[in-house]
């Protein structure tokens, strides 16, 4: 299914053609109140984004249309070469399988322990065995950095970071090609966050990953991401750090030469 | 497509160990999610004749994902189990990495299998369960003493008192619940004159019907279905309530803000609830003697001013208040409960689920009992 947006136009827009996520118009709206307005964005094959933007600029609200949690007013949003827009039911839910998603809070089933929340994907999209899918949300839930024992364990028993863990290995159930990261490194200690940067930077690279990441910190910023994407004047401007530290623009201008920003760069160099 | 989607390639290699030369694996094709529940199945049965030196050669794989990655590791383990040298040398780069974050999680760890023992299994939960009773019941003992000594303490500081708390509380649990009450009353009145009509009208006693729906709707169908409608709508509102800020950790903040929890949630409710119960029994009272009134006009031909009269008769002060003193009792019980239970809620979503299922049970429960009580009471009293 993949055939055809893997086929290569010899020097039509490279860019595009390698994007695993395309919005184009993209235009949201909550009663008067204008959000997004002819947002274009495209996120390449492989590579980890990061979504930054005030309070209220919708950077969530631009994850859940993508995700196709929430239907925008107007544009066009391609998930893997496909339109989300239309798409029939069984289209709909092979595309999700080649999705994760880990919200804010870890969003864990509570009834369930960590493995069966790993193992509800493997169950419902795959014909593995009882006993394979177990072996497999082991795998994931060892990979995520999680001790053996955490697997048996409720959502309730674990702590912030454990549960931020769980919810990656409950995202990488199914190898997705794309990675939703909602400010993942929200609420974590400095070192608990560093750690859980470099573990999306080792499973991005190891699971060839593309990482689409809402955050606001600005050391996973400079530490992991290939590009920025800064959601300004209902718009998104995309860039690597280097190009937004030449932005005029003021709340651009603002984020990055802001203390905070010095910082994170003074400790990346 | 008419090649299987993964598939394995062995063949003798030269050279290799000692005797007889080893063995080459050639893993080919996409091994991942879609191949493994085909491919599990037959890598168990998967085994080589003689020893000697296996290589496994990944290099012409066309996909691998965590599930390849991870079956491939486990036939290397189960390989070398089997007196293999595994060599694991020809992976490609991209592969690399996976493969190696794959063979570091390494073998589940054993487990100690428990024996099964049905019988003491069955004992020890019969156990748990009459101890978990046991101690439920002391819990709510001793709640209902914290909530007798804060209402002690607001009694010398009534300024202490959240009135406006108690107020919408009475409108939650007793105006809004008027309808329903209502309604199911007046039905009960209708079905229990008809069948009381039924049966009287043979000993040609129609009249009776209106002594029967006096004493027994006065004494116990008032009462008791008022509790049983309230402990379901607004036992299971208070637990829900409560637990759902138990989650939200306002209940703690309340505790850091130097408030007193009991004196803040529960006894507003309880309060609330010890209003509102008699009056809302007087009302079902009411209603179901209506309803009664209403099905003995239709099928008895018993007019209004007939059945007051019989009923003037019939019923005596002591039948409604034996009745209603009942009320206040039966509030408290669901009160507590009800605040109880949400108190007990953790963390999680479902916790305030079965507890507020167990508040309901656990609040119609004693009432059910207590009723019973009451009966052997007021039978000594001779009421």
């Amino acid at each position: 299914m993949a055939a055809d947006n893997d086929k290569r136009f010899d020097g039509k827009q490279p860019d595009a053609q390698d994007a695993v996520i395309r919005v184009r118009g993209l235009v949201t709206r909550f009663g008067p109140q204008v959000v997004h307005d002819g947002l274009d964005l495209d996120v390449r094959r492989g590579e980890v984004l990061g979504v930054v933007g005030g309070s209220g600029t919708g950077k969530s609200v631009l994850l859940k249309e993508i995700l196709g949690l929430i239907r925008p007013a107007d544009g066009r949003i391609e998930l893997l070469g496909r339109d989300t827009a239309d798409l029939p039911e069984a289209e709909r839910v092979t595309l999700q399988a080649r999705t994760g998603v880990l919200f804010q809070n870890g969003a864990l089933f509570s009834s369930m322990t960590v493995a069966e929340n790993v193992m509800v994907p493997l169950k419902e999209h795959t014909d593995l065995s009882a006993a394979l899918a177990a072996e497999i949300a082991r795998v994931k839930i060892a990979m995520s950095g999680l001790p053996p024992n955490a697997g048996a364990k409720f959502p309730a028993e674990l702590s912030g970071g454990m549960v931020k863990r769980a919810g990656l290995a409950r995202a990488l159930a199914l190898d997705p090609d794309i990675l939703f990261l909602d400010e993942p490194t929200a609420g974590l200690d400095p070192i608990g966050a560093a750690a859980f940067d470099q573990l999306i930077r080792n499973l991005q690279r190891s699971l060839g990953l593309t990482v689409f990441m809402v955050t606001h910190d600005l050391d996973s910023l400079t530490s992991i991401c290939d590009r920025i994407a800064v959601l300004v004047d209902k718009k998104i401007r995309v860039g690597t750090l280097e190009q937004h530290l030449r932005d005029p623009h003021p709340w651009i201008h603002d984020y990055f030469h802001g203390p905070r920003g010095r910082a994170a760069r003074h400790a990346e160099s | 497509m008419a090649r299987e989607r993964a598939w394995l390639e062995s063949s003798r290699a030269d050279g290799g160990g000692g005797g007889g030369g080893g063995w080459m694996l050639t893993a080919l094709g996409h091994w991942d999610l879609k191949a493994a529940g085909s491919l599990s199945g037959a890598l168990d049965r998967f085994a080589l004749d003689g020893g000697g030196t296996v290589s496994l050669d990944l290099s012409r794989l066309d996909a691998m994902d965590t599930v390849g990655a991870y079956l491939l590791s486990t036939l290397a383990d189960r390989l070398k189990a089997a007196g293999h040298a595994v060599d694991l040398a020809a992976v490609r780069p991209e592969h690399a990495a996976l493969f190696d974050a794959v063979r570091k999680v390494g073998p589940a760890p054993v487990e100690r299998a428990e024996t099964p023992r049905p019988i003491l299994d069955m004992l020890e939960r019969t156990g748990r369960t009459a101890v978990d009773g046991l101690r439920e019941g002391r819990d709510l003992l001793s709640f209902l003493g914290l909530i007798t000594i804060t209402f002690g303490r607001l009694l010398l500081n009534p300024r202490r008192l959240r009135f406006r708390a108690v107020m919408f509380h009475i409108e939650q649990t007793g105006l809004n619940a008027l309808p329903i009450l209502g309604l199911l009353s007046f039905l009960i009145g209708v079905v229990l004159a008809f069948q009381g009509a039924d049966q009287l009208r043979r000993f040609g006693a129609e009249l009776f019907v209106v002594n029967l729906l006096g004493v027994s709707i006065l004494r116990e169908i008032g009462i008791l279905m008022t509790a049983i409608i309230v402990a379901g709508r607004s036992g299971s509102a208070f637990t829900a309530q409560i637990g759902t800020m138990k989650v939200n950790q306002e209940v703690d903040a309340i505790s850091t803000l130097g408030l007193d929890v009991v004196e803040l949630l529960v006894v507003p409710r309880a309060l609330a609830l010890m209003i509102t119960l008699p009056l809302l029994a007087f009302y079902a009272d009411i209603m179901g003697l209506f309803g009664g009134a209403v099905m003995s006009y239709a099928t008895l031909d018993i007019t209004f001013g007939q059945f007051i009269r019989q009923l003037h008769g019939a019923v005596t002060l002591p039948h409604f208040l034996v009745g209603l003193v009942k009320a206040p009792v039966f509030a408290l019980v669901i009160a507590m409960v009800g605040c109880y239970e949400g108190l007990k809620v953790s963390g999680s979503a479902e916790s305030v689920g079965t507890l507020t299922t167990k508040s309901v049970v656990e609040s119609i429960f004693l009432v059910i009992v207590l009723d019973a009580v009451f009966s052997v009471l007021f039978s000594f009293l001779r009421l």
